[in-house]
């Protein structure tokens, strides 16, 4: 298994199955009463956020304290940079305070990757900007595999603002690798770039007309878009996003019945996704949610319990 | 100054092969010199070029002194080659009244390596709208010819049109740092391609370039001026220019080492030492840039010397500082990329590194001099066939944000003089 979760690519397939295996007995812990596993007692983990958080936070927060670490949270947002301190100061400082493993969210891509380069403590990516976001997307595939079983041959669509989602990245990367059909549908506008080189180099498919890709799909994860992308003229107006790419009440009819509607949450009511298809009964966001807290488990567990103190 | 120096044959950039007797400061006898001078240098299988002349260079000094001074960039231009130096107006305070100019032009003086040429900014402050005192720069002690807002664009359109307008009344040339803002933001850090689609990089089009070159080149026609385009990075804009030149427009553009070479792939691990703007390109936009300095197309190669204390580049990619060290490494890059490969002859070389980066810059009476009996003795001795991996703690400069790190390069510059005296000897500082 690799030291450091940058990205999914630091991971083999057989490695994603190792977590996944890893995450459903810690699934089980949640169910418990005592939900204290010992794996990583006296071990120090520190989730050192640059951007705002508080869902992966507090997932990979009951994620370290379930195993037993010692987990402290650290909003570094506007204190690095502003200050005049380099992120390498900042995280040197945070390290030498003696820690055996560093969550890192930051709104910058590639953040978490410099940082592995500095320190010599596992580093486990919560989200680089617009990068990667690994856990998201582990989650957001066990908790496929658990409703559909293998996802060999699958058909995944995953919708919305594909060019600022770093859940997108992920999640096109260990999809493919659990060998599912990704079809990343998006206004023109939205679609990273380049997509054209990239998605014919990494064997996924794009398109721009969400009715035509629900019928053929086996799951569908919508993503989020922020308001803020039409100052940037992305689209003209949440309406006619709505109405290209929102997961309406009329577009559930066009899926195959049983398809699992995935968001990695906070969703946007209305806009990506209607009330009807978040609430439905194949709406699987709850899942997702508590499939992090056991999915993160397995992360820390397989990157942190071999690891010597320090 | 050092009254006579005699370089035993030497090879010129014509190939033919010569004895060079420098006497005050000034060739004073070519040919089988038998004249004894006070020192010789044997430059047998050497390469002698008029003394190198960089139209852009960062000092940062006034302002940023912690990773630059007129002096150390000067100790790094004179083992570089060069003779002489644009010094970009971007420092703080910028080079945008005479008295900062005669400031810059002081310290250069007072650091006696290289001739150090203030650029002036367009606009006060850089900030795009109203033109900074082009005329009082001109008149200065400084005599300054060149105006850039270079890390910014002169993106107004009127704004770039009057001042085009205005330095024609002294001979002046407008360096523009093309870039369209509305196209490539302050976050743009990435060539928008399929890296920065995968790596998540905010993108850096090449068309955000294309454009304001091709709407600069109609504006100099227009106004019947002279436009010269910094450091040219994309196939497209050399497309442009090429047509330029064809119609007649007074344009001239100069292209870094840097984008003669290296590639966008090199951002794949997030490394800020590669972050630069413009941005490194794919291969494509490499090979077009390289025929069109070769086919005359791009006038001059600019070395963007930008050096940054290292915590500047101990940031977060989109945060980190833009810009690489270039002037200790551009005759290497250059031989390696354009000689080596057939492209460029040491006449070529010595074109584009020296005579047309002096022309373009008004500096021609003293720099960029053909080889001859009676001219200024500015002079640069290579040899052609060193190779030698770059190490960047061996640096002169302050800084160490050196992408050549750990490269193998063809070319090592053993001399340079300035005026007739030696600034470099046996490739060190004399």
């Amino acid at each position: 298994m690799t030291r450091h979760l940058l990205t999914i690519d630091d991971l083999t397939a057989d490695d994603i199955g190792q977590i996944f295996t890893t995450a459903a007995e810690m699934h089980d812990v949640q169910n418990r009463q005592v939900k204290k596993l010992p794996a990583l007692r006296g071990r120090t983990v520190i989730n050192l956020f640059f951007e705002d958080s508080t869902r992966t936070r507090s997932s990979f927060e009951i994620a370290g304290k379930w195993l037993s670490a010692d987990v402290i949270n650290l909003s570094a947002k506007g204190s690095s940079a502003s200050k005049g301190e380099s992120l390498r100061d900042t995280v040197l400082t945070v390290t030498a305070m003696g820690i055996d493993g560093l969550v890192v969210r930051h709104a910058a891509s590639g953040a978490a990757e410099q940082i592995s380069r500095w320190i010599d403590v596992p580093v486990i990516n919560a989200g680089d900007g617009t990068h990667e976001h690994p856990t998201q997307a582990l989650l957001d595939g066990y908790t496929l595999t658990r409703r559909l079983g293998s996802l060999e041959g699958r058909h995944v669509a995953i919708v919305g603002d594909l060019t600022h989602s770093r859940v997108f990245r992920s999640n096109v990367k260990s999809l493919t690798k659990l060998g599912a059909q990704v079809t990343a549908v998006a206004p023109p506008t939205l679609m990273p770039a380049g997509v054209g080189a990239w998605s014919k180099a990494a064997g996924f498919a794009t398109a721009y007309d969400l009715d035509e890709v629900l019928p053929q799909a086996d799951a569908v994860m919508m993503l989020r878009v922020q308001r803020e992308r039409m100052s940037g003229g992305f689209f003209p107006t949440p309406r006619e996003y709505t109405v290209g790419y929102g997961l309406t009440r009329d577009r559930l009819a066009l899926l195959k019945p049983g398809t699992p509607i995935l968001h990695p949450g906070p969703m946007n009511r209305g806009l990506e996704i209607s009330a009807d298809a978040a609430d439905a009964l194949d709406s699987v966001v709850l899942d997702q949610v508590s499939a992090g807290v056991a999915v993160r488990m397995s992360v820390l567990y397989h990157l942190l319990a071999g690891e010597e103190t320090q | 100054m050092t009254a006579s120096i005699l370089i035993k044959a030497a090879t010129l950039p014509d190939g033919t092969t010569s004895d060079v007797l420098v006497r005050d400061g000034a060739i004073a006898e070519l040919g089988t010199v038998t004249a004894k001078a006070e020192r010789t240098i044997d430059a047998d299988g050497l390469r002698l070029l008029p003394g190198l002349v960089d139209l852009h260079t960062h000092l940062r000094e006034p302002g940023r002194e912690d990773a630059e001074t007129v002096l150390t960039g000067s100790r790094a231009a004179a083992v570089g080659g060069y003779t002489a130096v644009l010094a970009m107006a971007n420092t703080n305070p910028v080079t945008d009244t005479a008295e900062a100019a005669e400031r810059v032009y002081d310290l250069g003086r007072a650091a006696g390596l290289v001739d150090v040429q203030p650029v002036g900014a367009v606009t006060k402050g850089l900030a795009g709208e109203e033109l900074a005192e082009l005329g009082l720069m001109a008149r200065s002690r400084a005599r300054v010819r060149v105006f850039s807002d270079d890390g910014k664009c002169v993106h107004d359109a009127r704004v770039m049109r009057r001042a085009l307008e205005y330095v024609k009344a002294f001979g002046g040339v407008v360096s523009q740092h093309s870039q369209d803002p509305s196209l490539a933001g302050p976050t743009a850090c990435c060539h928008e391609g399929e890296l920065s689609g995968r790596l998540g990089l905010p993108g850096w089009p090449g068309v955000a370039e294309e454009v304001v070159v091709a709407r600069d080149v109609m504006l100099a026609r227009h106004t019947g001026s002279r436009v010269h385009v910094a450091h040219v990075s994309t196939a497209g804009s050399v497309e442009v220019i090429r047509w330029a030149k064809a119609q007649g427009i007074d344009v001239t553009a100069e292209v870094t080492p840097h984008h003669l070479l290296l590639t966008t792939d090199l951002l794949a691990g997030y490394d800020p030492t590669f972050k630069v703007n413009p941005p490194l390109r794919p291969e494509e936009d490499v090979r077009a840039l390289r025929e069109a300095l070769a086919d005359g197309t791009i006038d001059a190669v600019a070395t963007d010397h930008a050096p940054h204390a290292r915590h500047d580049k101990e940031h977060a990619f989109v945060d980190a500082a833009f810009g690489m060290l270039g002037l200790e490494t551009a005759l290497p890059v250059v031989t390696t990329v354009m000689v080596e490969d057939g492209l460029l002859d040491w006449a070529g070389v010595a074109r584009v590194m020296s005579a047309n980066p002096a022309r373009i810059a008004g500096l021609d009476a003293v720099h960029g001099r053909p080889i001859a009996v009676g001219e200024p003795a500015n002079l640069t001795l290579v040899d052609p066939a060193a190779k030698a991996v770059v190490d960047r703690d061996a640096s002169v400069s302050l800084s160490r944000n050196n992408p050549w790190h750990d490269r193998l390069l063809t070319g090592r510059v053993v001399a340079t003089l300035l005026r007739g005296t030696p600034t470099v000897l046996e490739g060190a500082l004399a």
